[in-house]
């Protein structure tokens, strides 16, 4: 069934991203977008009350809440003997677990072992596997794309469509490639090739589309680092990002606690190791970047696209092509209080938050304290160390990282979103310059006000030790 | 949602490409559990600036929306939406937007119009000179028209979200209507495919005990 066969006897090839797009079609109508059944949805406090209200309204259940997980991880507190403190956020959590009550839906809250941000304990667990289709209220959902599945962000009114039909009406998407050849430098982690990639397509280059992300650097990524790459896939405005799944997927899979077992397990991989773009498959674009051209990039700007090597420096406006990139760059400059041509690694910043569904894997936290073993964070420096899950920290904390955060001068907090969107009280200030593992660098995106640089764990730990945007090999010198 | 043939008023220009939804309604205001009252919030952070075009009180009334490309990009907050919707705009007009954003106004009944970028810089001139300009957004024709400019072009819309924006229709209503074959794509699932510990009682019905924390 790798091959579809036309009329004449041919076959023809097809992508990853079609593949798991066809088997998914419930129904598929001339003009008409195609309806596609969902394997998982993900549930969490923000983008869900909402569509609860709509079904209780209308009288409709809950199709499939075996299919179904929410987490409360967007407005909850990161401190966990602190009660979550603004009385809004306090109702919009309970209003989760009341509706996961009240549906029949499976709710990790807050302070539970298996809670975590939501787009870390679906792969955690082991529910998201190659081929399916995962949607959530969540932009980030793109994240489960690393392990093969078509996983894509909806709103709340497709939340509400999704629970009360299991299924999700979409137009069959563009397919673009995005092919990273060779080896990546040795300091160039996952964070770094998907900067990389941004700045290159734009935040609108791949409007329409599902990259599949190929070549040998995708290749040697471990499945964290290929989490970290799919998940910005929305910051280039793609519809979702996804890796073929290979023995790195498979070795990751094994063994988790919703993984397949025993004969089920192979005919599971059966149907995975089926999956890959076939050799003869065209793809309806294709972008080529060769990895030694790839360097740790750091954002300046306040879209994710506006980022140049640690090397390098802020550009000038003037010096962009076309109108609206310069008036974009300009506002951008005023908002981050950067002149041209300041080194990055001039720039000093207040706090550093790593975290986030992009960052704050086991994998993510382990690169950060290897450069901080033995380090003094730099005094006056806020520094927030947030793990993705309360499963990854608890492995941190087995692995005695906790000790090496503590120890150079961090705050070691529970798992949640945290200060990647500030809804909770971990907020920058106005004015506030942080260094950040998270995906968006936008206009108060970290609290009214603040400004935020997108680096990758290991650059926002040198750079936590430095006081300024540095990387790890600044700190020798 | 709301049946919606053309939307005709005049035009707020936001001339800025990238306004993500981080911007149109900022995360402050995700945390209320109700569906309206966003329009408050509209902007929050830029209204802060007095010079900001939307405080512009020649502006006020405008129900449709001309912005720079990639409109609505970023967070999939549906509230970005029902924050222009409750402020009154009906139709948005820009080069790009983006994917999910673009669902989320379907489903709100919000018309999205996507114009070329010479064109859309055209219209955002000529309204920031001329608030009274007026725009028409016709779903029904797929054309947006300018009459004070002398502009009317297509903006291409697919079939099937043109007839859900005329008739208005509820999608639960029309997916539900191909239950059977949901159900017969379920029968034929691979069993080995995970499954949650839901129960899936209907609504109403009394909430089972909280899962444990193991
Ligand atoms: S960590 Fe940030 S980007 Fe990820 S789901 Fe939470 S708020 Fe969204």
């Amino acid at each position: 069934m790798i091959h579809r066969r036309h009329a004449a006897g041919l076959t023809v090839g097809r992508t990853l991203a079609h593949k798991v797009w066809d088997e998914h079609v419930v129904r598929r109508a001339e003009g008409e977008p195609d309806l596609l059944y969902v394997d998982l949805h993900l549930v969490h406090e923000v983008t869900s009350p909402q569509a609860f209200d709509g079904l209780r309204l209308a009288g409709r259940p809950v199709r499939r809440a075996d299919l179904t997980l929410a987490t409360a991880d967007h407005n909850i507190t990161t401190v966990l003997d602190r009660p979550v403190a603004d009385p809004l956020s306090a109702r919009q959590v309970e209003a989760l677990t009341r509706n996961c009550a009240e549906f029949g839906i499976q709710l990790y809250p807050m302070g539970d072992a298996r809670q975590g941000i939501v787009h870390v304990i679906g792969p955690q667990l082991g529910l998201s596997q190659p081929g399916m289709v995962i949607v959530c209220g969540d932009s980030h959902t793109s994240t489960h794309g690393a392990l093969g599945a078509i996983a894509f962000g909806i709103g709340t009114s497709d939340v509400e469509h999704v629970l009360a039909t299991q299924t999700i009406s979409r137009t069959r998407p563009g397919t673009l490639a995005v092919t990273i050849d060779g080896a990546a430098p040795a300091d160039v982690s996952a964070k770094d090739i998907i900067l990389g990639v941004i700045a290159r397509i734009g935040t609108g280059g791949g409007t329409g589309h599902i990259l599949e992300y190929r070549g040998d650097a995708i290749r040697a990524l471990s499945m964290a680092g290929r989490m970290t790459v799919c998940n910005m896939s929305i910051e280039a405005g793609a519809r979702a990002g996804m890796i073929a799944p290979d023995d790195v997927t498979f070795a990751y899979l094994e063994g988790r606690p919703y993984a397949p077992t025993g004969a089920d397990w192979e005919r599971a991989l059966d149907q995975w190791r089926a999956l890959p773009t076939d050799g003869d498959a065209t793809f309806d674009r294709e972008v080529r970047i060769d990895a030694r051209d790839l360097r740790p990039y750091v954002t300046w700007g306040t879209n994710p696209a506006q980022a140049v090597g640690i090397d390098g420096r802020v550009p000038d406006p003037d010096a962009l092509d076309g109108e609206a990139a310069r008036e974009s760059a300009r506002r951008a400059l005023a908002y981050m209080d950067l002149q041209p041509g300041t080194a990055m690694r001039d720039i000093p910043v207040d706090s550093v938050f790593l975290g986030s569904c992009t960052n704050g894997r086991i994998e993510d936290l382990r690169a950060a304290a290897d450069v901080l073993r033995g380090k003094r964070v730099r005094p006056g420096l806020r520094a927030l160390a947030v793990p993705g899950s309360m499963g990854v920290k608890a492995l941190a904390e087995a692995e005695g990282l906790d000790r090496v955060f503590r120890d150079a001068g961090f705050e070691w907090r529970s798992s949640g979103c945290s200060m990647c969107l500030g809804m909770n009280d971990d907020v920058a200030a106005p004015g506030e310059r942080v260094a950040s593992t998270s995906n968006r660098n936008f206009e108060g995106r970290q609290g009214p006000g603040a400004r935020t640089h997108l680096v990758s764990p290991a650059v926002a730990a040198a750079t936590a030790i430095a006081g300024h945007l540095a990387s790890p090999a600044d700190l020798g010198r | 949602m709301r049946a919606v043939r053309a939307v005709t008023g005049r035009a707020l220009p936001l001339d800025r490409r990238d306004v993500d939804t981080d911007q149109i309604i900022p995360s402050d205001w995700l945390k209320r559990i109700e569906r309206t009252g966003y329009g408050a919030g509209l902007f929050a952070a830029w209204c802060a600036d007095p010079g900001f075009v939307l405080n512009d009180p020649r502006f006020a009334g405008a129900t449709v929306l001309v912005a720079g490309a990639n409109f609505g990009c970023g967070s999939s907050r549906e509230h970005a939406a029902w924050a222009l919707d409750d402020r009154g705009f009906r139709a948005v007009v820009a080069p790009s937007f983006a994917d999910i954003f673009r669902s989320n106004c379907l489903a709100v009944g919000l018309v999205l119009a996507e114009l070329p970028a010479a064109d859309v810089a055209r219209i955002l001139a000529a309204v920031a000179a001329d608030p009274l300009i007026e725009l028409t957004v016709d779903v029904d024709r797929r054309s947006v028209a300018v009459p004070a400019l002398g502009y009317h072009a297509p903006f291409a819309i697919d079939d099937s979200s043109r007839a859900r924006l005329l008739a208005g229709r509820d999608e639960i209503d029309l997916t539900l209507a191909h239950a059977p074959a949901i159900a017969a794509y379920e029968s034929q699932r691979a069993a080995w495919l995970p499954r949650v510990a839901g129960t899936g009682r209907a609504s109403g019905s009394s909430p089972r005990s909280r899962p444990s924390a193991s």
